[in-house]
């Protein structure tokens, strides 16, 4: 009968083309519209590196202002504690890292001189972040501490610099600065992107990647928020690098609870040690957090998508609305059909199931039309956007896909059910006799 | 087949109160063919309705084939009228966007019945109507007589122990009423059971039994031999009357 019902259904559209039209046209708007923020919503809030997202943790230290006890702890760490705190937990894969500018002078006379944006980072970064390589691979730990002077590409600073080619063993010059190429990455964009999102969580990753320590000895000049409760106590390098500023994200893999624990008791003694100083305050009960928790933390979301959520949900309710009316119309013009029908056997229960999945089918064709409708409105966010935030990601995945179909199923068959219960509940005889 | 005992039907709004039927006695036997007649209003499609279990009545007792159907559900009654009850109506009601073979399926479908059986059914009811070799057409495609031998088709591919028929007749001219009635006659020598409303006398002459029915209720065969001389229109019909007892509610 499920056929049979689907056959009846589009029969039923042919009957009515313009008003079924209208209907599939406002369930394709309302669903269009809320797929556009749904899917803004399920890559910005999604999770960016589900495989290991609850082993990796954010480190936190509270060394903010004790006379600002109601602020929230700073979300970067500063030199000092990032410092003590890698050579603490040598035994797990960790990393700090920071944003860096240079200035790159490609060789020849090809390219002009362009500004690169940076990251110095430890050697854990990249098997951390499951980053993918195209050519060759990060460097060892042995790197860092011998501030060796070598570079990860992009793939699009590769293209742009080699073409292409397999480029490990070239140099660049970059801030002065000779660079031994090791790595050239994959695309890779995580969004958003959870391992510094004080920086712009939906900015594109960064071009190229050197050992964190030359950012220092290298004097590689640094990007990105810094924060300072105290003014550092005297100037240059050396006094920032000893002042209560913070600008480094630090991450670490715990793989266990008892790793967890472990972790958690080791950096609990550091901030005691470091009250004991006197630099540390204000203790705090949470120093780490899972990459979604993380992310909840910081509000990577912004509020305005809740507001747009909200709007679109109410657009979407106003098109059902009106998809009620207009099924309540072609649903009660077809109580002849109906009488006659049940005068032939037809019970109000198959009735019902009949024009559920006519409903249904509206719904589905809203549904496809919805997916064009959702794909226009990510390419206006696009065009919108695209000079602020890398929108790469704001495309309908298979999931989303899915998820429009359905939802635009569900929500006519619901619109439906008021319509089709008053049409399922005429009188037959009624009707058999005017028609 | 059909015992129908001191059956009454009363329609009620806020204000109005409507004897559509009062007291209705009345015993069909297997393979009658019974017609009714009245002026228009006086309860006959009512009746029918009834008789169809497309309507409840509020007293009395309606036994079809044995069983009370005054307790019968929604899904029972369906089953009832799927399987022993035909109807066919003075408009056809046919469904404009399926051909005929889909118009004939309509019934078998909600029998469950499987495919190949449903075929064979389909055709040989259309080939008993003279329509088998336009299956394929919309009823659109055919003239009103010809649409009224499909939906006798529909009538019948279920095989139902009777039939109900709505003034079949209403709507065709007198050469096509009479091809109509020849087929209906045929269907009802072939032993099913027929009951059906019509307007014309002479129609009604041709059954072996007439029910006459006035303001709800069956005549004396003398009253209703009286009421049919004394009312007869023009052409020899029984104009409309307002024949049902209305009551002004306090």
């Amino acid at each position: 009968m499920f056929l049979y019902y689907i056959r009846l259904s589009l029969l039923s559209y042919k009957r009515n083309p313009i008003l079924s039209s209208l209907m599939v046209l406002a369930v394709a708007i309302g669903i269009g519209a809320y797929m556009v923020i749904f899917t803004l919503n399920y890559f910005m809030g999604g999770d960016p590196i589900p495989q290991k997202s609850e082993q990796l943790f954010h480190v936190q230290l509270d060394y903010g202002d004790p006379a600002l006890s109601n602020l929230d702890p700073p979300p970067q760490l500063t030199y000092l504690d990032a410092t003590a705190l890698l050579g603490l937990s040598r035994d797990y894969p960790h990393t700090a890292s920071s944003k860096f500018a240079a200035v790159l002078e490609p060789e020849g006379n090809a390219l002009r001189p362009f500004t690169v944006n940076g990251r110095g980072n430890y050697a854990d970064f990249f098997t951390l972040f499951d980053v993918p390589f195209l050519y060759g691979s990060g460097w060892d730990r042995s790197a860092d501490e011998n501030y060796q002077q070598l570079v990860v590409l992009s793939q699009e600073l590769n293209e742009r610099l080699f073409g292409g080619a397999n480029s490990v063993g070239e140099t660049i010059l970059m801030h002065g600065y000779y660079f031994t190429v090791v790595g050239v990455m994959d695309q890779w964009s995580p969004v958003p992107k959870f391992y510094d999102v004080n920086n712009g969580p939906f900015d594109p990753v960064e071009e190229a990647y050197v050992p964190w320590p030359l950012i220092v000895s290298l004097e590689l000049p640094r990007s990105g928020n810094t924060n300072c409760w105290k003014a550092p106590e005297g100037d240059g390098l050396q006094a920032f690098l000893n002042a209560e500023c913070a600008w480094i994200q630090f991450w670490v893999q715990l793989e266990t609870p008892a790793e967890q624990s472990s972790y958690q008791n080791m950096i609990d003694n550091y901030a005691r040690s470091q009250m004991d100083l006197g630099r540390l305050q204000r203790p705090v009960d949470k120093r780490l957090f899972t990459v979604t928790e993380w992310l909840l933390e910081q509000e990577v979301l912004p509020d305005e998508t809740r507001i747009l959520s909200a709007l679109a949900a109410m657009l979407l309710a106003v098109c059902l609305l009106n998809t009620v009316g207009l099924l309540l119309s072609k649903f009660l013009g077809k109580s002849a059909e109906i009488g006659v029908r049940q005068a032939l056997g037809a019970h109000k229960g198959s009735l019902f199931i009949q024009h559920l999945i006519e409903a249904g089918c509206i719904g589905a064709m809203g549904g496809l039309l919805g997916l064009g409708v959702a794909t226009l409105g990510l390419e206006g966010v696009k065009r919108l956007l695209g000079d602020l935030i890398v929108t790469d990601w704001m495309h309908l995945n298979l999931s989303v896909v899915v998820v429009t179909i359905v939802l635009a199923i569900i929500s006519t068959i619901v619109a439906g059910l008021y319509p089709i219960w008053r049409a399922c509940n005429i009188n037959p005889a009624i009707h058999l006799k005017l028609q | 087949m059909l015992h129908m005992t001191h059956l009454s039907k009363t329609y009620r709004t806020a204000l109005v109160e409507t004897h559509a039927l009062r007291d209705i006695s009345l015993h069909v036997k297997e393979g009658e063919f019974i017609t009714i007649t009245g002026p228009s209003g006086c309860g006959k499609t009512t009746f029918l309705n009834i008789a169809g279990l497309l309507e409840t009545y509020d007293q009395g007792e309606y036994l079809l084939d044995g069983q009370d159907v005054s307790q019968l559900g929604d899904y029972q009654r369906a089953r009832l009228r799927n399987q022993k009850i035909g109807f066919i109506f003075q408009s056809f009601n046919l469904m404009p966007d399926l051909n005929l073979f889909d118009n004939v399926d309509v019934p078998l479908r909600y029998r469950g019945m499987k495919a190949a059986e449903r075929k064979r059914r389909i055709e040989e009811a259309l080939d008993s109507v003279g329509l088998l070799s336009r299956q394929k057409h919309l009823p659109s495609q055919l003239s009103g007589g010809q649409q009224q031998r499909v939906a006798i088709a529909r009538a019948l591919v279920g095989e139902p122990r009777f039939l109900l028929a709505d003034e079949p007749t209403g709507n065709l001219d007198s050469a096509t009423a009479e091809g109509v009635m020849e087929l209906l006659e045929s269907i009802n020598d072939a032993g099913t059971t027929i009951i059906m409303v019509t307007h014309d006398p002479s129609l009604a002459g041709r059954s072996a039994r007439n029910i006459h029915i006035l303001d709800g209720r069956i005549c004396e065969p003398e009253d209703a031999a009286l009421t049919v001389i004394g009312q007869l229109d023009s052409q020899g019909r029984i104009p409309a009357a307002k024949a049902t007892s209305t009551a002004i509610l306090p």
